[in-house]
């Protein structure tokens, strides 16, 4: 088809036949793509999703393994050049015994350099929790136990915070999104009753949502936290805890899709095949579902974040994942005492990635929302 | 022979309130329509917002259901249904022989099918296999003066007259025995609806086409149906021949309505009686005729007596007490 | 009889930019406003017949800038002032919106807000453009709507817009507009929402209005009926640019313009012979974006000039003078 035949339309048609054949996915990519920060977003969202899917190949050391020799060891950088040139190194550490409280303090001796190796190895992982290896991105050649490449430095017990990060990385974000598939289960499906049989069944679930909204989440959440069993496994944890957050969540959801039913049902495009005889289910599925698909994409990358917060402040309240297990919210436990966090000020970056995720996500969902319907 | 027979239909929309949404009142939306349309006729149902003019269409569609009344369509030739009490079940195989044109000629194709999809999706839940279909969504195409290459392009990619006749092609998929047309033409601008008017003439001389035309504009009426029915607050008010309604009408509402219409030519400037008052309320219609409160001959009568619609010669009908006796105005 | 000029817009260009280009919505459009007697406007869709009544009242939105032009309010006289030099959010400028200027919606709801009663917002409006008292304004709120044709106004002033049937709120949409007392009115589609029998009431009572207060009446339409009923001189625009000007008679009986005589053969009329059909304009109107070269009628007119017509664009129309911007008029002349 070429755009001499458009011209020649009775018509005369509007624009040239890229335009003309593109699919509703391609109008909405064209259209995301003008909104520069939801691009940028998207491309922060991937970063970290990246990070997440090989969060032990980032970290340099064993997240879990501790040293209280080497607790609350400040952030080093790593040294890309000494005399003889390029020699990436991070210094070791020397236990000094402070004058006045005769406590060891182990701190950097510049005189020990130790060579940074990339693909080095260390600990041993599972990558994709399936094959078995001990390559990581950075890693020292030698050096003692105590000594190691510490980002954002250390906590109390020595574990270093940038590994920790990387795995809390995996946590919450995983987690963010597991409970929204459950919310966009139970958002679908109850919405989709909702606006298709309308009615008494219609009534009953928006009240149900409407009771739901109307508890204060906090105390609802602590509540039903403080139910789970204190011997429950750190995954039956994170399980209960995905539940819990998408309690609240699939109710925003419902009300999107039972909106758009509504609106949908009432398209004369919907009624046009309901007059050619088309089955409800053909409806439904042919007609009606593609043409929200993209809300509740959109609506999908909005409540995710909700997730993530939610995630975060539970586990940082100690009513979300208990330790071992790391989230983003664990980690900023640690910098719930102000006397810990007036000599550890790093204890406070993992607030950097929550920020960063929340606004990526916030703006992205924006950018898909606006780009949802590329007819206005 | 006729394609339908409406008789005394009804739809009635209660109002509820409060809290145990107790009914305290009904809006006569429609209240005792009754008309037909013969094979190969257009029949035009006229009148401001409000009239029920669109209630009775998708009452005949059943897109909603009639509160009383029948609704007798012929399907085929020597077969007669009851759209207003068929059960839902039996009514699917039957909406294949009635279509609609809409108004809205962008939210009524769907933005996510190919125009060939939109056009083949009546034959195709209908059972028409996929070579067969090809093939006629070409021919409808050519009908509607579209070229073969509108199939694989999305709606977005044409205008609103463009849209207007791939939503005809639609409607005509099935060789419908009645299409209902709900203001077909009034979403588009002057050029593009002559364009379309022209299409529907055409359309209506090669395929015989029985058409419900429901619009408010008397123009566009003038030029494409056989028959108008004028509709006042849920009644039909009269009916009557085309040519005959706009020359020589007989209830005063439809006088009222042709004078009001500007008519493209400065030079009959103020040559229009003053119309006077509001449409009345379809939940409190006045006593007695609905249209008494605005009529400039209306007597004491008319303020208690509905009158009904009697024969006023050769295919008249009016529903006006003193249709006899007055002398009203017409276009020439 | 020689009226007094309120207002004359002269090569007046907007554009919109966007990321598929600069869209010229307006380009080079010239015409007098005088007092007493009503401009009609009529046009298709994207013709620039909204955008230039958003622009005299210096609404025009980004992206959308006026580009080039002058809007003359009182020309040739010692208060003439330019519009298009004033910033948009002046206190002059708002000066001049409602208070010399007043707009008819075609839907009054946009001008009205829900969330008061009719009487508040029309004593707003009297209120911003004048020194009155509370009492005064009331006064003059009841007064005006007695003006438009509202029985009971007393009464009436305490209603809500949503209250209201369509015929009364733009009663009420008309009264909005006069409460500044303005000597010019812009009116955008004011009955394209309403029946054929409201209608009919509104073109009445905003005739009766004109008249009596010898207002400069600019009637924005697509609807040539509206314009036989209204006008005394009528524009014909498409694609940003007048292609034709004439005295109301004079414009249906001799359209000058190729796009004038066609429209006018496409209206439906009333008058029609039963299943007549109309001739037709080819094509659609184009885009704006997509304006064509040369005359952008061109690709859709029986009569142009082979070679000509696609490269040269014709003239615009002398403001004030019966034309049409088109070598085949200009021929005949």
């Amino acid at each position: 088809m070429s755009a001499t035949t458009i011209a020649a339309l009775p018509d005369g048609a509007v624009a040239e036949a890229r335009f003309a054949q593109a699919t509703q996915l391609q109008l909405t990519w064209w259209r995301f793509r003008r909104h520069k920060l939801a691009m940028v977003s998207l491309v922060v969202v991937a970063l970290f999703y990246s990070v997440a899917v090989f969060a032990d190949f980032l970290a340099t050391s064993d997240p879990h393994a501790t040293d209280a020799r080497r607790s609350f060891i400040p952030p080093q950088g790593i040294h890309l050049f000494d005399d003889s040139g390029f020699n990436p190194h991070v210094y070791g550490l020397r236990g000094v015994r402070d004058p006045r409280s005769f406590k060891l303090a182990y701190t950097p001796d510049p005189a020990r350099k130790l060579p940074v190796r990339l693909f080095a190895q260390g600990y041993s992982y599972h990558l994709f929790g399936l094959f078995e290896t001990d390559i990581h991105l950075l890693g020292l050649e030698g050096g003692a136990r105590t000594d190691g490449i510490f980002l954002l430095g250390t906590d109390q017990l020595g574990r270093d915070l940038f590994s920790r990060m990387m795995v809390a990385t995996r946590v919450s974000l995983s987690i963010g999104l597991a409970g929204v598939a459950l919310s966009l289960l139970l958002g679908v499906l109850l919405g989709g009753i909702s606006g298709l049989y309308g009615g008494w069944v219609d009534t009953l679930i928006q009240r149900v949502i409407e009771v739901l909204r109307s508890i204060p989440t906090i105390p609802l959440w602590m509540g039903l936290a403080a139910a789970l069993p204190n011997t429950w496994s750190v995954t039956q944890v994170y399980l209960a805890i995905t539940v819990i957050i998408s309690l609240i969540g699939w109710t925003e959801l419902a009300r999107v899709v039972r909106g758009r039913f509504l609106s949908l049902r009432e398209e004369d495009f919907v009624v046009a095949a309901e007059l050619a005889g088309a089955s409800q289910m053909r409806i439904i599925f042919r007609h009606m579902l593609p043409s929200f698909a993209s809300h509740v994409i959109a609506a999908v990358s909005l409540a995710l974040p909700a997730m993530i917060v939610s995630e975060t402040s539970l586990s940082f309240l100690g009513l979300g994942l208990r330790p071992p297990a790391v989230s983003w919210g664990i980690l900023l436990q640690d910098a719930q005492n102000i006397q810990v966090l007036s000599g550890a000020p790093w204890l406070l970056s993992a607030a950097v990635p929550v920020t960063l995720v929340i606004l990526a996500f916030n703006f992205l969902g924006d950018g898909l929302r606006d780009a949802a319907d590329p007819y206005g | 022979m006729n394609v339908l027979e409406v008789e005394d239909l009804r739809k009635h929309f209660p109002i509820r309130a409060g809290l145990l949404r107790r009914e305290v009142g009904r809006v006569r939306a429609v209240d005792g329509v009754s008309f037909q349309i013969a094979a190969g006729e257009t029949l035009a149902l006229v009148g401001e917002s409000g009239c029920g003019k669109t209630t009775v269409s998708r009452c005949i569609l059943r897109a909603q259901r009639a509160t009383s009344g029948a609704i007798r369509f012929a399907p085929e030739a020597g077969r007669v249904v009851d759209l207003a009490s068929l059960p839902k079940r039996e009514l699917r195989p039957l909406r294949r022989h009635m279509q609609m044109i809409f108004q809205d000629p962008y939210s009524s194709l769907n933005p996510r099918m190919m125009v060939g999809d939109i056009i083949a999706e009546p034959l195709k839940v209908n059972g028409v296999p996929a070579a067969e279909r090809q093939a006629r969504v070409l021919e409808l195409l050519e009908l509607v003066q579209m070229p073969p290459g509108a199939r694989t392009r999305f709606p977005h990619a044409f205008s609103g007259g463009q849209r207007q006749r791939i939503g005809i092609a639609r409607a005509l998929a099935l060789n419908p025995r009645l299409v209902v047309a709900d203001e077909p033409v009034s979403a588009l601008d002057v050029s593009v609806q002559a364009q379309i008017i022209n299409l529907l003439l055409d359309l209506q001389d090669r395929l015989g086409l029985s058409m419900l035309f429901v619009a408010h504009d008397l123009s566009v009426v003038r030029h494409v149906s056989d028959r108008v029915a004028v509709m006042y607050v849920g009644r039909i008010v009269e009916v009557a021949p085309t040519d005959a309604l706009y020359r020589t009408p007989r209830h005063p509402y439809t006088e009222t309505l042709l004078a009001a219409v500007p008519a493209p030519d400065p030079a009959r400037r103020g040559r229009r009686i003053a119309v006077t008052g509001e449409v009345a309320d379809p939940a409190h219609p006045p006593p007695g005729c609905a249209f008494h409160p605005r009529c400039p001959h209306a007597v004491e009568r008319c303020r208690t007596e509905r009158p009904e619609l009697t024969e006023a010669g050769a295919g008249r009908w009016v529903s006006c007490h003193r249709a006899a006796e007055l002398d009203l105005m017409g276009v020439r | 009889m020689v009226e007094r000029t309120s207002l004359s817009i002269r090569d007046l260009a907007v554009q919109f930019e966007s990321e598929q280009g600069v869209v010229r919505a307006l380009d080079g459009v010239s015409f007098d406003l005088q007092a007493g007697r009503t401009l009609g406007i009529v046009g298709e869709s994207g013709c620039g017949k909204s955008v230039t009544a958003r622009s005299i009242l210096r609404l025009v939105d980004r992206p959308g800038r006026i580009t080039g032009g002058r809007i003359l309010l009182d020309p040739g006289t010692p208060a003439q002032a330019d519009l298009v030099a004033l910033n948009p959010d002046s206190r002059q400028m708002r000066a001049v919106r409602g208070g010399r200027i007043g707009l008819i919606f075609q839907e009054p709801m946009t001008a009205l807000s829900v969330h008061y009663t009719v009487g508040n917002q029309i004593m707003e409006a009297v209120l911003q453009h004048s020194g009155a008292s509370p009492q005064e304004a009331r006064a003059r709120a009841i007064e005006l709507l007695r003006e438009v044709g509202i029985p009971r106004p007393e009464l009436r002033l305490d209603s809500y817009p949503f209250e209201l049937s369509g015929g009364l709120r733009q009663r009420v949409g008309i009264a909005m507009a006069l409460a500044g007392d303005p000597d010019i009115v812009i009116a955008d589609e004011p009955t394209t929402a309403l029946d054929v029998t409201t209608q009919a009431q509104i073109l009445a009572l905003l005739r009766g209005l004109q008249e009596r207060k010898r207002i400069a009446l600019m009637l924005i339409t697509h609807d040539m009926g509206v314009i036989a009923e209204m006008a005394d001189d009528v524009a014909v625009m498409y694609l940003g640019r007048i292609v034709g000007f004439a005295p109301v008679m004079e414009l249906f009986k001799a359209p000058r313009h190729p796009y004038t005589r066609a429209l006018l053969r496409a209206v439906p009329s009333i008058l029609a012979a039963p299943r007549q059909r109309l001739s037709t304009i080819g094509g659609a109107v184009p885009h704006p974006g997509l304006r064509p070269t040369g005359c952008a009628f061109h690709p859709r007119c029986t009569e142009a000039l082979e070679g000509r017509c696609a490269r040269e664009a014709p003239p615009p129309i002398p403001p004030g003078q019966a034309g049409a911007s088109c070598f085949l008029a200009e021929a005949v002349a």
